[in-house]
């Protein structure tokens, strides 16, 4: 079955069982023509670049959902230089911090992280979807 | 005329079982010194001879044979990542009974060429990427093994979309280069059947003639496959049944010997409990491991590094300078047989050490993953905690007076939770050590083979 579809790896990471979001994009992304690698929950960062590197993937999307992620999300950009991923697209989600902070210095702080892109909670499939199409050129 | 001839034409030993597959019955057995080196029809013929003086000269209407001779089929195996590609193709060599002498991933550099090269593998099997993901490294590792130096058979087993130009690259150098089904052609799903047949199949065209076993092909009808791999087939049969004839369920087989001990797994090894998230590569359904470091006798000094004195003490009873002394003497000694009463006790507890380690690295893990909404539970491998059968072959187990004993260290234990080993299971010895006979009988007769196992493997 020969395909030419854009792979993207997506996962919830850490000790973070938040199912349904993770449901939610995969179903929008296979719908937008991608081809995903759904690691599902409790993902840590090594499963995420295994999959990248084994499927020749263009995206990491990592969801975090109870609000702890700079922990668990800090390193992946580092991982991904040192595994030869350097040129990978890595995309963060969800509620990656607790109560109400401006969302502007998370992101400030995931970019610096390096993250390409840092979404705050309640953003719909179709912004990643644009998103992911226009760094990726498809 | 119903008589069947098996042949296990061992390292040490060329083994041969006579069945008659009407009767269902074993009518006997005898033992030859291999001779691979000069003529493997002299060893076989001694074993014959000796069968014959308490059968009398008989006809065979089959004669299938299995081997693991000149030190059994060796195999390299080559991936990307280790814990994904790299680790299915090793899987899938263990199931075609093969020694692994080395797994590689990523891209292969000058210094392990050489590594390759100067371990003599019989059959390389080289994997990477899933179907449609990582090219550049499968093509990078066909490239640096064309410049190996040696003509060794190579199967490719890896991303399907670069294949063509992987066995191109390795058909310039090589005479036979095999291409087959990636043994991992989406993530985490393995796909291990294929290349395990195409394996055989390089064997039997090939390496049988190398060894020399092709001297006896007069004699045998079929070489059929690689020694641990009949072991493998004869406990799926067991476990699995036929149509014709059901199986026993889930079993695991251990089988101890002087230099490794191997383990089996029949079992789909789903969790067994609710919340239980599965991660990692998923097992096969017949699942092969090998410890090298786990023996009676050449591995005793591995082992007791292993197991440690102090486990080895605690199960026997005895000092740990008791335990030291004997298993140094053991592998000084291979012929050696415990002559007391202490001696019989540290040999039962070497058994156990190799029973519990090597139950161990092959069954699953459990563990708690606490998080801010209670504890998840992660698996990692299969969980054999229902297994209710644990089979033991193998000349250790199959002429010792306490087998259980030895097989105890297979049970779970509360000192190791996380290691999901069989929780209850009955003991079940294979007396008249036939288990890789009835491998290779289960590939003309299956359901014969399974109900002689189910009448000669004897509950304890």
């Amino acid at each position: 079955m020969e395909n030419n579809k854009v792979k993207v790896v997506l996962g919830v990471i850490g000790a973070d069982c938040h199912a349904v979001g993770n449901k939610i994009l995969n179903y929008a992304l296979n719908e937008a023509g991608f081809e995903v690698i759904n690691l599902g929950v409790l993902v840590p960062q090594e499963e995420f670049i295994n999959a990248a590197i084994e499927t020749g993937a263009k995206a990491i999307l990592v969801a975090s959902l109870y609000g702890h992620g700079e922990i668990d999300c800090r390193g992946l950009k580092n991982r991904c230089r040192e595994t030869g991923l350097g040129d990978i697209k890595l995309y963060v989600g969800g509620n990656l911090v607790v109560g109400k902070t401006d969302f502007t210095e998370v992101r400030n702080k995931f970019l610096a992280m390096g993250y390409d892109r840092v979404y705050e909670p309640g953003i719909l499939p179709d912004q990643v979807i644009i998103d992911l199409k226009n760094d990726l050129g498809v | 005329m119903s008589n069947v001839l098996l042949i296990d034409f061992g390292s040490t030993y060329t083994k041969i079982t006579a069945v008659d597959v009407e009767r269902e019955v074993v009518i006997g057995t005898a033992n030859g010194i291999t001779t691979v080196e000069t003529d493997i029809m002299e060893g076989l013929n001694q074993a014959l001879s000796e069968l014959f003086a308490v059968t009398g000269k008989m006809e065979f209407t089959k004669v299938l044979g299995c081997s693991s001779a000149a030190g059994g089929l060796k195999m390299v195996a080559i991936g990307l990542v280790l814990e994904l590609t790299a680790e299915a193709a090793k899987r899938a060599a263990l199931g075609a009974g093969a020694k692994i002498m080395g797994v590689y991933g990523n891209e292969l550099s000058e210094y392990e060429i050489e590594e390759i090269k100067a371990l003599k593998p019989e059959i390389i099997l080289l994997a990477g990427g899933t179907d449609g993901g990582n090219k550049e490294v499968i093509v990078h590792n066909a490239k640096m093994l064309a410049t190996l130096g040696i003509d060794v058979p190579i199967i490719v087993a890896g991303n399907k979309s670069v294949a063509p130009q992987v066995v191109k690259i390795l058909s310039a150098v090589m005479t036979e280069v095999v291409h087959t089904e990636n043994v991992m052609p989406r993530l985490n799903e393995l796909n291990i059947e294929p290349a395990r047949e195409t394996i055989r199949s390089v064997f039997l065209r090939r390496i049988v003639e190398a060894k020399g076993l092709n001297k006896a092909n007069k004699f045998v009808n079929r070489m059929v496959m690689p020694t641990p791999a009949a072991v493998l087939k004869a406990a799926e049969l067991l476990g699995k049944g036929t149509e014709y004839e059901p199986g026993l369920g889930d079993l695991m087989v251990i089988d101890i010997g002087g230099a490794t001990t191997d383990v089996y797994s029949i079992a789909k090894g789903d969790p067994n409990r609710a919340n239980v998230a599965l991660k990692g590569l998923p097992e096969p359904f017949g699942k092969r491991t090998v410890e090298g470091d786990l023996g009676m006798r050449y591995s005793a000094t591995s082992l007791f590094k292993a197991a440690g004195a102090k486990m080895i003490a605690d199960f026997a009873g005895v000092t740990e300078s008791d335990v030291e002394a004997y298993m140094k003497k053991v592998e000084e000694n291979i012929e050696y047989l415990p002559q007391s009463e202490m001696e019989t006790k540290v040999e039962i507890a070497m058994g156990r050490a190799c029973t519990r380690l090597a139950t161990e690295r092959h069954v699953g893990q459990l563990v708690t993953v606490f998080t801010l909404m209670g504890d998840a539970f992660v698996q990692t491998g299969k969980d054999l905690t229902a297994v209710k059968i644990v089979i033991g072959t193998g000349g250790v187990i199959v002429y010792h007076k306490e087998p259980e004993s030895i097989l105890k260290g297979t049970t779970y234990s509360a000192s190791t939770p996380e290691m999901l080993k069989p929780q209850s299971p009955e003991f079940w010895i294979d007396e008249k050590y036939i288990m890789a006979s009835m491998g290779l009988l289960g590939e003309e007769y299956p359901e014969v083979a399974i109900r002689m196992m189910k009448k000669y493997i004897v509950r304890r």
